[in-house]
């Protein structure tokens, strides 16, 4: 089956890998957010995951080495968040930008020596005759190790914060510090411990794009990808499952559009370039308005700073 | 006492901030500004390296300044101010999207040289303009693609639709129609000069619907990294010789070599000959050079690309000779008869053959 000369299941295969990135800094955040931290430095995390992912997988030879490497470089830069925002109380809007500026600069200096270099290959996970299946077999069974992972990540997330005692002491915490306080919680240390995690996934989502989807290091290179991760947070209006789905929709225009221009479509390229950004948009407008509006969902303490002196 | 130790400090800080200004007086003081990083592996790394040739060259005598990842609009307007109020003497303003910004500050700092590349306004006096004729390269490229796809699809990643693109889309088209007039031509505009994801994302769906040769408009090497994932699927060095990708898929490239014109722009200031230019130099002046072409490709076809460019350098051919129609099937150029350079600057239309509309 062809429309034109767009096959549709590769077409869905690469949806799934030009979205993991995003899913994974997204569902990160999601995390940090419910916790009642803004942390508007995703950006800059990512970028750091993406150099020191590729600084682990080049030095060590191993992909998946890399994938850590990236996580704890982008935890490193996330604990100087926490330790400015939970600790000093800082502002968390303008400390999370600086986030976002150091790492942009931080790994332009790590990775002066790394350009132009080939990170090892990250290789496809062996379904054996699942990946013969045809159509869903491209579809579903033909990717990497991460692009699992980041669906299996926002399954963990739903389950933890949805049916267990941790998840709803985070929900507690992002939702009323003061009434969490009072109760005997940790607030600061539920805290950290979400952003060192939404830093992590940050991380993986960046060495994603330097090990897999460019597998390459140049200045930069996220370009944007962590300011679309903080849009899919609000897009998904706080709910795990909302964020695959976001990244998936964000993810598939932008690939359809490209597949569509390539094909020579008769739709003008103006319409197909805005397109992605015109339906979050339109998404994002359906979505807040009547019942269930988004902007009722989000935590009651999001981007105050807790202190425990009462 | 303490107030005059105080007194004593400033008075020091005034002598060493007039010292400053007499000093950065002696200097010629050449400032940059880069649309990408510099580690972009293409179009900023270049200028970069004519930035540090005029160091090399003039020594103590010049000091060079830049500014990496500066936005195209308001954004450029200010850091070119900033720079102007902060000494420089000669400004290289390094891609299309800052023309206006360019001439709107030189209007205001008539004893600052402005020098835009890729642009067409020269509004004031003290603006001048440079480009790289990029199309001779292109024929080149595509006279490879020509002679190398197999599934007769190639393939271009656009950034913006403006002439210096277009032109090296139809050169490209029209060079690998000559060879193999089965050839189909798939163009994608990015809309952005620099997104290594984004890049890699638009070669990826050119590959999965067959095209075999891509060429990139764009800054970065990530279609180049794209196409390393398929056997068989090659494409070409832009504007830096993105070395690391060779034999294959990186199979030749344009070079763009500004070093020797910023050389010569900014030693023409410092002896006081320095007039308002429109240069506009290209395999021939050594502003584009065509990366080796590795053994990927057949001897033939090796031979054949290389006369061309020795044409081009010769003066001999150019890469717009007629008969060649517009899109529409309307006549541009007649038998024989090249192309105006007034005609390429502002170039609008594809050629005959290229399906699709270039958008507005």
């Amino acid at each position: 089956m062809m429309f034109g000369s767009i096959d549709p299941a590769l077409l869905l295969a690469s949806v799934i890998v030009a979205s993991v990135p995003i899913i994974l800094a997204a569902i990160g955040e999601l995390v940090v957010e419910k916790a009642g931290v803004l942390n508007l430095g995703v950006e800059g995390m990512m970028i750091m995951g993406a150099i020191c992912g590729f600084v682990a997988a080049v030095e060590t030879g191993s992909p998946v080495l890399g994938f850590v490497g990236g996580a704890l470089g982008a935890a490193a830069l996330a604990l100087v968040f926490a330790l400015l925002t939970q600790y000093l109380l800082t502002n968390q809007v303008a400390t999370g930008l600086a986030l976002t500026l150091f790492g942009l600069g931080l790994s332009s200096l790590i990775g002066q020596g790394y350009v132009g270099i080939k990170p090892p290959v990250t290789e496809d996970v062996p379904f054996g005759p699942l990946a013969d299946i045809p159509f869903f077999g491209r579809v579903l069974f033909s990717h990497d190790w991460v692009a699992y992972l980041s669906v299996a990540v926002v399954a963990a997330v739903w389950w933890v914060l949805r049916s267990t005692r941790a998840g709803l002491v985070l929900r507690a915490v992002g939702e009323s510090h003061d009434a969490a306080h009072a109760l005997g919680y940790k607030v600061t240390r539920i805290r950290v411990l979400a952003i060192l995690f939404g830093g992590a996934m940050a991380g993986l989502g960046g060495a994603y794009i330097s090990l897999v989807r460019v597998p390459q290091w140049t200045d930069g290179i996220t370009a944007g990808a962590g300011w679309i991760a903080l849009a899919i947070v609000v897009f998904a209006s706080w709910k795990p499952w909302r964020v695959l789905l976001g990244a998936y929709l964000f993810g598939g225009i932008t690939v359809l559009q490209l597949n569509l221009q390539a094909a020579g479509s008769a739709i003008p390229v103006e319409y197909l370039s805005m397109a992605p950004y015109l339906i979050t948009i339109l998404v994002l407008v359906i979505m807040s308005s009547g019942r269930g509006k988004a902007s009722l969902n989000a935590p009651a303490s999001l981007g105050q700073n807790f202190h425990a002196s009462r | 006492m303490k107030r005059r130790t105080l007194l004593a400090t400033a008075a020091l800080g005034l002598s060493v901030a007039f010292a400053g200004t007499a000093m950065a007086q002696d200097k010629t003081k050449a400032c940059f500004v880069y649309v990408g990083p510099i580690g972009d592996g293409g179009w900023t790394y270049q200028h970069h390296q004519g930035a540090l040739a005029v160091q090399a060259e003039y020594g103590d005598k010049v000091e060079v300044q830049w500014q990496e990842n500066v936005p195209e609009g308001a954004d450029a307007e200010r850091v070119l101010t900033q720079m102007a109020l902060g000494g420089c003497n000669i400004i290289f303003t390094t891609s299309f999207g800052y023309m206006d910004a360019t001439n709107a500050v030189a209007a205001k700092f008539p004893d600052v040289k402005f020098e835009h590349a890729t642009g067409y306004k020269r509004d004031s006096a003290n603006v001048s303009t440079y480009n790289a004729r990029f199309y001779e390269g292109r024929a080149v490229q595509g006279h490879i693609a020509g002679r190398m796809t197999k599934s007769n699809k190639i393939g271009y990643i656009a950034s913006f639709p403006i002439p210096e693109v277009i032109m090296g889309i139809n050169s490209y088209y029209l060079h690998a129609k000559k060879v193999n007039p089965n050839v189909e031509l798939s163009v994608i505009w990015a809309y952005t000069w620099f997104d290594p994801a984004k890049e890699a994302d638009a070669a990826k769906a050119l590959i999965e619907q067959g095209v075999d040769v891509i060429a990139s408009h764009t800054d970065s090497t990530a279609p180049l990294a794209e196409a390393a994932k398929t056997p068989g699927v090659i494409g070409f060095g832009q504007a830096s010789d993105m070395a690391a990708y060779k034999p294959s898929p990186r199979v030749s490239s344009i070079i763009d070599n500004w070093a020797p014109y910023y050389v010569k722009r900014v030693g023409a200031l410092m002896d006081g000959t320095y007039e308002q230019a429109d240069a506009w130099e290209g395999i021939a002046g050594g502003e584009v050079e065509i990366g080796e072409i590795t053994d990927a490709v057949p001897a033939d076809v090796k031979a054949e690309a290389e006369a061309m460019r020795d044409a081009i350098a010769a003066g001999t051919y150019h890469p717009f000779t007629g008969p060649i129609k517009k899109q529409d099937g309307s006549d541009w150029l007649a038998d024989g008869v090249t192309a105006p350079d007034g005609d390429l600057l502002g170039m609008a239309f594809y050629v005959e053959g290229i399906t699709g509309d270039i958008p507005k």
